[in-house]
């Protein structure tokens, strides 16, 4: 019987790995999620068949029957109320909830065991270092998601060498509990002690920077199902577990890259929002600005062939993503070829603008990613740019001492008009002024993105 | 120890198999395969109800909240994945 459980899992571990192939083009993703979920319920019912499950008797199946409804119904409930806006924040929960349960598991096992090798003690307390922390990091996430806690109040001097005497002591207690497996107060006081370490960790990460961590917990919450995976000899915990691992150290890195920052720095929380080199806004706004208006930009519209929309963080603050869907389809009625242009960081997390879009009924081919979409900008009428800053600042390319230099951006300003809807000039996540709204080809229009949206659906209506 | 090996291999050789796969993900879809991966780490739901079948009160104690906790992961992540997904539709 033990064998064909053991089948079951290796059938369930390749599911996920099809699913997750799957899910590398959005005509075949609906169907390798569902590749997944139908290996997850494989798991589950082999699992009801164990030897140790069926000799708990009709207890054992009434307590996991009972486990199972009530997880069953917060996880959907969660996953059917929760807003497109809010995904970073459900993301971040799942990732904490993943690390609990294997802190648990691990805690449940070294209860359990009776002659604790070696294997399941260093795996026990990995579990319990690493589910600890990505539990309480995901929560300190969501607050700070959500804006609840400011940056300055959670980068209190001393945090550095504070988390690392917290994270000498997790490892001197994981020593000793491999060393006195009996001691199961010892396991608690791990927990206790990592969990603190978790909050220690993520505190200084900037709000803005949240996405980043996020990612990260998610690559930690899959080494804890692997660790997890090591505390009970289970083969489809830990292929799963590096799969997930994987995933969130490849999305990080990714955004790293897209933000021009090490991943040592954005976990420091040493930068972002802090005051930046460079020269002041006066000197480079000046007199150079030009404003516009809903009607000087519907003017603009009639005569272009070609529009790029590139929408920032402030269009997904503004909720302006229906109102964009019905500008874009109002221009290609005209005639015009409109595309969406999506930086990599776009959105508050990876992947994120994607689903705003999608969810406002923008068709994902029109969704062009920044390589595919920068060579275009030359031979574009005009680029809308929505609540974006530092994505399209052309420093990033010209001044190597700027805080972003290097930085891949967007390059509207190759357009031959830009646009850009922005309630003020004020600067983006990395603090600097940009160029591009002082710029002869540039146009303000100050407003809010959605009201702005709005108003320029009006105004190319009455033309 | 040969039990760990075989393990450690396995672990090893998954990570570079999560490599190659993930990859591939475009931007596009870079939201659904973070709750979708969260989803299937939700596996952790196997050892959650093993640890329920042990006659020790505490260890069912704490594998009830493990299981509660790793289903919210698998239905949680696979429902709201598929609610992202179902949204991306090609121009008609």
């Amino acid at each position: 019987m033990q064998n064909a459980i053991n089948l079951a899992y290796l059938a369930a571990s390749v599911l996920f790995i099809l699913g997750l192939i799957k899910l590398s083009h959005p005509r075949t993703a609906v169907f390798g999620n569902q590749l997944g979920a139908i290996g997850m319920l494989i798991a589950i019912l082999a699992t009801l068949l164990d030897r140790q499950i069926i000799q708990s008797g009709i207890s054992g199946y009434v307590t996991i029957f009972a486990g199972l409804l009530v997880g069953g119904a917060i996880g959907a409930t969660f996953a059917l109320k929760v807003k497109m806006t809010s995904m970073p924040e459900m993301v971040a929960l799942l990732n904490g909830f993943g690390g609990g349960a294997s802190v648990l598991i691990a805690g449940a096992a070294l209860h359990d065991a009776t002659d604790p090798t070696l294997q399941l003690t260093v795996a026990t307390v990995a579990s319990a270092i690493i589910g600890s922390v990505t539990f309480w990091g995901s929560l300190v996430a969501i607050v700070k998601l959500q804006d609840l806690v400011s940056d300055k109040f959670s980068r209190f001097p001393g945090r550095q060498p504070l988390s690392a005497v917290v994270g000498l002591v997790c490892i001197a207690l994981g020593l000793w509990v491999v060393n006195s497996p009996d001691s199961f107060a010892m396991y608690w006081i791990l927990v206790v002690v990592s969990s603190i370490l978790g909050l220690l960790l993520i505190m200084p990460i900037g709000g803005a920077d949240m996405p980043v961590a996020v990612a990260l917990l998610n690559s930690y919450s899959g080494l804890a199902a692997a660790a997890a995976g090591f505390v009970l000899s289970n083969n489809s915990l830990i292929i799963t577990g590096s799969l997930v691992g994987a995933s969130g150290i490849i999305l990080s890195q990714i955004m790293c890259k897209a933000m021009n920052r090490s991943l040592a720095n954005v976990l420091s929380g040493t930068v972002g929002g802090e005051s930046a080199v460079g020269p002041s806004a006066d000197s480079v706004y000046a007199g150079k600005v030009k404003s516009t208006s809903a009607e000087e930009v519907a003017m603009l519209f009639e005569s272009a062939r070609r529009v790029v929309i590139v929408p920032g963080y402030g269009l997904a603050v503004s909720q302006a993503q229906h109102a964009v869907r019905d500008l874009a389809r109002l221009l290609e009625e005209r005639g015009i070829e409109v595309e969406f242009a999506i930086h990599p960081v776009a959105g508050r997390m990876p992947g994120h603008m994607n689903v705003l879009l999608a969810e406002a009924d923008v068709a994902y081919d029109k969704l062009k990613e920044m390589d595919e979409i920068n060579p275009s900008f030359e031979r574009t009428d005009v680029a809308l740019v929505i609540g974006a800053n530092d994505v399209v600042n052309p420093v990033a390319r010209t001044d190597p001492k700027s805080p972003i230099a290097g930085m891949p951006i967007l390059d509207v300003d190759k357009a031959r008009t830009v646009v850009v809807i922005k309630r003020s000039l004020s600067p983006g996540f990395a603090g600097i002024p940009n160029p591009l709204f002082a710029a002869d080809n540039s146009l303000m229009y100050f407003a809010d993105g959605r009201k702005a949206i709005t108003d320029l659906v009006t105004a190319v209506k009455e033309l | 120890m040969d039990d760990f090996i075989m393990l450690f291999t396995i672990f090893v050789m998954a990570i570079f198999v999560g490599f190659a796969v993930i990859n591939k993900v475009p931007p596009l879809l870079h939201t659904p395969l973070m709750s979708g991966s969260n989803a299937i780490s939700g596996i952790t739901i196997v050892g959650a109800m093993i640890s329920i079948a042990t006659p020790n009160t505490l260890t069912t104690i704490l594998g009830f909240i493990a299981i509660v906790f790793a289903m919210i992961n698998v239905v949680g992540g696979f429902m709201v994945t598929h609610r992202m997904l179902a949204m991306f539709k090609r121009k008609d």
